[in-house]
């Protein structure tokens, strides 16, 4: 585990010259390929070697930005937009919609590690409010259905892998 | 009321080509104001913008030709200009579109900018929120260095500026433009304090221009058809359109380019299609979560930088979030502020610990045990961090609230009869 977290840490370090300048992107690359989808302890403790920085700043930085994590999460990443306008556009029954469908509340991960279903800050759809994101991909005007249908095509995706 | 229509200036070539093939770009009238920036001058250029009147639409509505002028006179090796499409306002999304439906006019933009203000290096920072468009971009970006609108010796210029695109990691402040900077230093993003200012000390403490996506586009319109045409619209305090973002309980929610001096009742009733299932207006908040409080009684105000200021707000990011009488308004609010409890990024005082007695306030609020004291302290915690904030964040996140006091007195007189009650 260690080594492997060692090579991919140096790979992409490499790509990015070693030059500290690049923390976000490289914190934002190593997590992606990360298992738990999130920057552990001890990728930190190596990125901060690589980079010849504090850990205090590694860490400062992933908590800081809401894109990165210092906890473990599931592959899928499925955030419910609270702010302004879908509050004001019934985002709740889309929570309860979620939270059945994948059997956890918000601010959990499924039991099988696939799931984390959380809140976001506005994601740029309000014009198809309420809105979540799920990895890279924006949905709106969903009904108990559909959500239904969206759970189980990830479900499927993510049993291929 | 009369007949509104969009007008479409900025927005010319949406639809009008394929979005993502810089030929078609081409075909369409693209790169042509570049070509007469390259074989009339800069200063030719600068004057067009002067005389366009065109305010910076990021928020702060700074001229933005002053700005160019400006940033022109700071002499250094290595400039950079880098356009803000971190749009994190609640409620806007209207850069998004400039992002997918033109995003060569942007680069265009970026370009002319960059030759106006002798800057080699350009950034365009993009939310990570917009993932999904940014392969869209690079491969607009690796498209113009393939045909040499970018990099070195532009269409044999001599003139050579270098772009990419740098993703953002979930940061509203990041907007800002230090805390731009900071997070593009691999920092968390922190605004820092002034002066020096970022046009003098920003990325890496070089000179750096951060310039609003629209504002770009616009730059490019305005060579294209000249200030006279950009002045035809809008009023003489506020020349030219304006992309809005119409979200919230309207039956059409959308991006709309209109001319300023609309008023909201037009933009609400015309352009959205009027109130969802036509239930009542209640408010609109009128650019982003940190924007003005606008009851619909008063929907006659014009959409305009000058009516806006004599109601205590501004034109912003140009978000109206529209809500009916089903969205009580001391619940909207707490939405607001648990956005900036959340966004504070905590560098500066007034703004970190006046959220969190914020945050108090409004969780009494929702209890039913808020008093009338609460309400004062309220007052004073909003009036201090409105003049005492490092950032623009923590100073106009006091106008939704200030707003909502002055226009919806009556709703906080809960705080009165939560006394009451609490009394017997
Ligand atoms: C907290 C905060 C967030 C901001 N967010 C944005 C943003 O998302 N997009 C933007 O263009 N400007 C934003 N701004 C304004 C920028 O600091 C800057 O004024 C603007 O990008 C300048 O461009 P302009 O002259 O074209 O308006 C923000 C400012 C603050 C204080
Ligand atoms: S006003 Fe708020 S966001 Fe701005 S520097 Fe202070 S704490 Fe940070
Ligand atoms: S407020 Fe939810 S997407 Fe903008």
């Amino acid at each position: 585990m260690s080594k492997e977290l060692e090579l991919l840490t140096d790979q992409v370090c490499a790509g990015y010259g070693y030059d500290p300048v690049n923390l976000l992107p490289i914190l934002q690359e190593i997590q992606q390929r990360s298992e738990g989808n999130y920057i552990s302890e001890e990728a930190a403790r190596i990125i901060a070697r690589k980079l010849n920085i504090t850990e205090s700043r590694v860490y400062d930085v992933v908590t800081y930005f809401s894109a990165l994590s210092a906890v473990p999460r599931g592959d899928v990443i499925v955030q419910i937009c609270n702010s302004t306008t879908c509050s004001i556009c019934d985002n709740r029954e889309l929570v309860t919609w979620f939270e059945d469908e994948l059997g956890v509340k918000v601010g959990e991960t499924t039991p099988d590690n696939k799931f984390t279903l959380i809140y976001t800050h506005c994601i740029g759809a309000c014009d198809i409010a309420p809105a979540v994101r799920i990895n890279h991909d924006v949905y709106g005007g969903l009904t108990r259905e559909k959500v239904r249908e969206l759970v189980a095509s990830y479900r499927a995706k993510e049993a291929v892998k | 009321m009369k007949q509104v229509h969009e007008v479409h200036f900025i927005t010319e070539l949406f639809g009008k080509y394929d979005g993502s093939s810089l030929q078609s770009y081409l075909e369409a009238g693209g790169f042509k104001p570049l070509q007469q920036l390259l074989a009339g001058g800069s200063e030719k250029i600068l004057k067009e913008i002067d005389e366009s009147g065109l305010q910076g639409r990021g928020g702060a509505a700074y001229p933005t030709g002053r700005k160019l002028r400006q940033f022109l006179s700071e002499k250094a090796p290595r400039k950079f200009v880098v356009c803000n499409a971190d749009e994190g306002e609640p409620g806007t999304f209207k850069d998004r579109e400039l992002l997918r439906r033109n995003i060569y006019q942007v680069i265009e933009g970026m370009i002319i900018t960059a030759v106006c203000t002798q800057a080699g290096e350009g950034i365009i920072y993009v939310r990570e929120e917009y993932t999904n468009i940014h392969d869209h971009i690079e491969q607009a970006i690796e498209s113009c260095y393939q045909h040499n609108y970018l990099g070195k010796n532009i269409l044999g210029s001599g003139f050579s500026f270098e772009l990419r695109l740098f993703s953002g990691a979930g940061s509203y402040v990041c907007g800002e433009g230090f805390a731009m900077c900071e997070s593009m230093e691999g920092k968390s993003g922190r605004p820092r304090t002034k002066p020096p200012y970022v046009k003098q000390a920003g990325f890496l403490n070089l000179p750096t221009l951060v310039i609003n996506t629209e504002t770009l586009s616009a730059i490019v319109s305005i060579i294209r058809h000249g200030a006279h045409e950009f002045r035809k619209y809008g009023t003489a305090e506020s020349p030219g359109t304006k992309l809005i973002s119409v979200s919230g309980k309207v039956e059409r929610p959308g991006v709309y380019e209109i001319p300023f001096g609309l008023t909201i009742n037009e933009i609400v009733n015309g352009l959205a299609g009027g109130m969802k299932n036509g239930k009542k207006g209640n408010f609109v908040q009128i650019g982003g979560a940190s924007g003005g409080i606008l009851p619909a009684r008063l929907w006659d105000t014009k959409y305009t930088y000058e009516d806006f200021s004599r109601a205590g707000m501004s034109v912003g990011s140009g978000a109206i979030v529209v809500a009916d009488t089903e969205t009580k308004l001391l619940d909207y609010l707490k939405v607001v502020q648990d956005f900036f409890n959340h966004e504070s990024c905590g560098k500066c005082t007034p703004c970190r610990e006046g959220n969190r007695q914020l945050r108090i306030i409004f969780d009494k609020i929702a209890a039913g045990t808020a008093t009338a004291e609460d309400f004062y302290r309220m007052e004073i915690v909003l009036d201090v961090m409105g003049s005492t904030s490092l950032c623009g964040s923590g100073k106009t996140e006091v106008v939704p609230f200030n707003t909502a006091i002055k226009y919806f007195p009556e709703e906080f007189a809960v705080f009165a009869e939560f006394e009451k009650r609490a009394v017997i």
